[in-house]
């Protein structure tokens, strides 16, 4: 499986002028009840490359992604996309959460309002949310309940109603958190789907596997501080702090 | 006890025969608490929304203050809307005093914070639930509240309920502003306190057992609404 992931190459869509990526975090901080939950954190993604943000629980990786999306205020530092500071690009930028939150609508209803919120309506709407349920095995289940969905399903459906607006960059919060094998595959399947449509994704998993399967890059956190960014292969080779090989190894804890 | 049975035995004939004197009370207190709670809806669904969407100073006193007007005495509306009403009020020259419309304002400003409370507290919770994700999609404060109102809708329709159980209940205001005047503003609440006072428990009791009778159909059709969405909306 991991061969084949490797041949997979990130199709260069062409995006509406001015790109939004890179993205630049600097001296990035956040504070909560008296203690720094992230401390100085600095990276820079590029486009293409899949990037993992890996650690272990309470390292600060679902917290990087809220903070890179603009959901939450830094106490310090800045995120700057393609040399703006802060979150001005949040149309263009997309995330789907650990528990995905999913509207009291149905399937379909889910993806369409999202569609609609972007000011795609009437056909076009109805035409690309379908496209998005049958590229993630939704479609016969247009017309259920979205909260009736099985937990692997509910997934599929988050993904694909953020999908749906193309975004350049999704973050993706544990996608395949307390899934089955079968779901995980899946869900992973359509990550890989979105990658080669051109949309830059940046995933928090704790997945060693996953990681190994999918990433392309890895950007390793500990106790709240960013402590390795580097392709995955010299990561696994040779991690650059004995944090970051303890991690490996099984060996480190919060 | 002879007395009471032969008053039931009474009142069901007039209910059974559709007596004319009590199809007409029953039908414009009807439309006045309808009326009333189609407005205080449209009033306070949006404000209930807006209290749980939007931060601002003195939110929580609002919300202190909205769930206190849930507790409103209707006698104490009744006055105020009487002075607003009567021909030295404010609104004096529109003539409303003694007519089915001052009525449903009353029953009107009674239900509105009922609903928007309880709308309120319900928003609340499904904002809570919804904040994140809206605001990762882009979805503006303001924008939420209809798809608040529209996810809502099922839970929201029960306290469209709540408030209409109030209005159609209600005695106190409506006495005061519509005079329960014969023929033109006298509705079920206020005949069934005139007629006890008079001694003709037949038809105070017959208005009495078509009360009962639509607060126990609301009920039901809250305990349908709670069934249909959950398996409209899967929770």
């Amino acid at each position: 499986m991991n061969d084949h992931l490797d041949r997979i190459d990130v199709a260069q869509r062409t995006w509406p002028e001015p790109d939004i990526l890179p993205l630049e975090v600097v001296g990035l901080g956040f504070e909560a009840g008296g203690r720094h939950l992230l401390s100085g954190v600095r990276l820079r993604l590029e486009a293409g490359a899949r990037t993992f943000v890996i650690g272990p629980n309470g390292a600060g990786k679902s917290l990087l992604l809220r903070l890179c999306h603009g959901l939450l205020e830094p106490s310090a530092g800045t995120v700057i996309w393609n040399g703006k500071p802060g979150a001005q690009h949040r149309r263009r930028q997309g995330m789907v959460f650990q528990h995905p939150m999913l509207l009291r609508r149905t399937v379909l209803g889910n993806v369409t309002y999202a569609l609609k919120v972007h000011g795609i309506r009437g056909r076009a709407n109805r035409e690309r949310a379908f496209e998005m349920l049958r590229e993630t095995g939704l479609e016969a289940l247009a017309r259920s309940p979205a909260r009736v969905l099985s937990g692997g399903e509910q997934r599929r459906l988050a993904l694909a109603r953020a999908w749906s607006l193309e975004p350049r960059v999704l973050f993706l919060d544990e996608p395949t958190a307390s899934l089955d094998p079968a779901g995980t595959v899946a869900v992973e399947d359509i990550m890989l789907r979105i990658s080669e449509s051109g949309t830059k994704l940046v995933v928090a998993s704790h997945d060693l596997g996953q990681v190994r399967r999918l990433a392309d890059e890895v950007v390793f956190l500990h106790q709240g501080r960013l402590l390795e960014q580097s392709p995955k292969a010299r990561f696994f080779a040779a991690p650059a702090s004995a944090e970051g090989r303890a991690f490996i190894e099984g060996r480190l804890s919060w | 006890m002879n007395d009471f049975s032969n008053a039931i035995a009474v009142a069901w004939k007039l209910v059974v025969g559709l007596d004319a004197d009590l199809v007409e009370i029953v039908v414009l207190s009807l439309k006045i608490s309808l009326s009333a709670v189609l407005i205080a809806t449209v009033v306070a669904l949006p404000l209930g929304a807006a209290v749980a969407v939007f931060r601002f100073p003195g939110r929580g006193a609002c919300i202190v203050l909205l769930n206190a007007l849930m507790g409103l005495p209707p006698v104490a509306v009744g006055l105020l809307i009487y002075l607003l009403l009567s021909r030295a009020g404010p609104l004096g020259e529109h003539g409303l005093l003694y007519t089915p419309a001052a009525m449903v304002i009353a029953q009107a400003v009674l239900v509105v914070p009922i609903i928007a409370a309880l709308a309120q507290q319900i928003l609340s919770e499904l904002y809570g639930e919804y904040e994140e994700q809206l605001r990762s999609l882009g979805v503006s404060s303001a924008r939420a509240i209809p798809t608040l109102l529209w996810d809502g809708r099922f839970s929201l329709l029960i306290a469209v309920l709540a408030g209409f159980g109030r209005a159609s209940a209600e005695v106190g205001a409506v006495i005061i502003v519509g005079g329960n005047i014969n023929h033109l503003t006298r509705v079920m609440t206020t005949t069934i306190a005139l007629e006890t006072s008079k001694g003709n428990l037949a038809m105070a009791l017959g208005l009495g057992l078509i009360l009962i009778l639509i607060v126990v159909l609301v009920n039901a059709l809250t305990v349908v609404v709670r069934s249909g969405a959950s398996r409209l909306q899967g929770r």
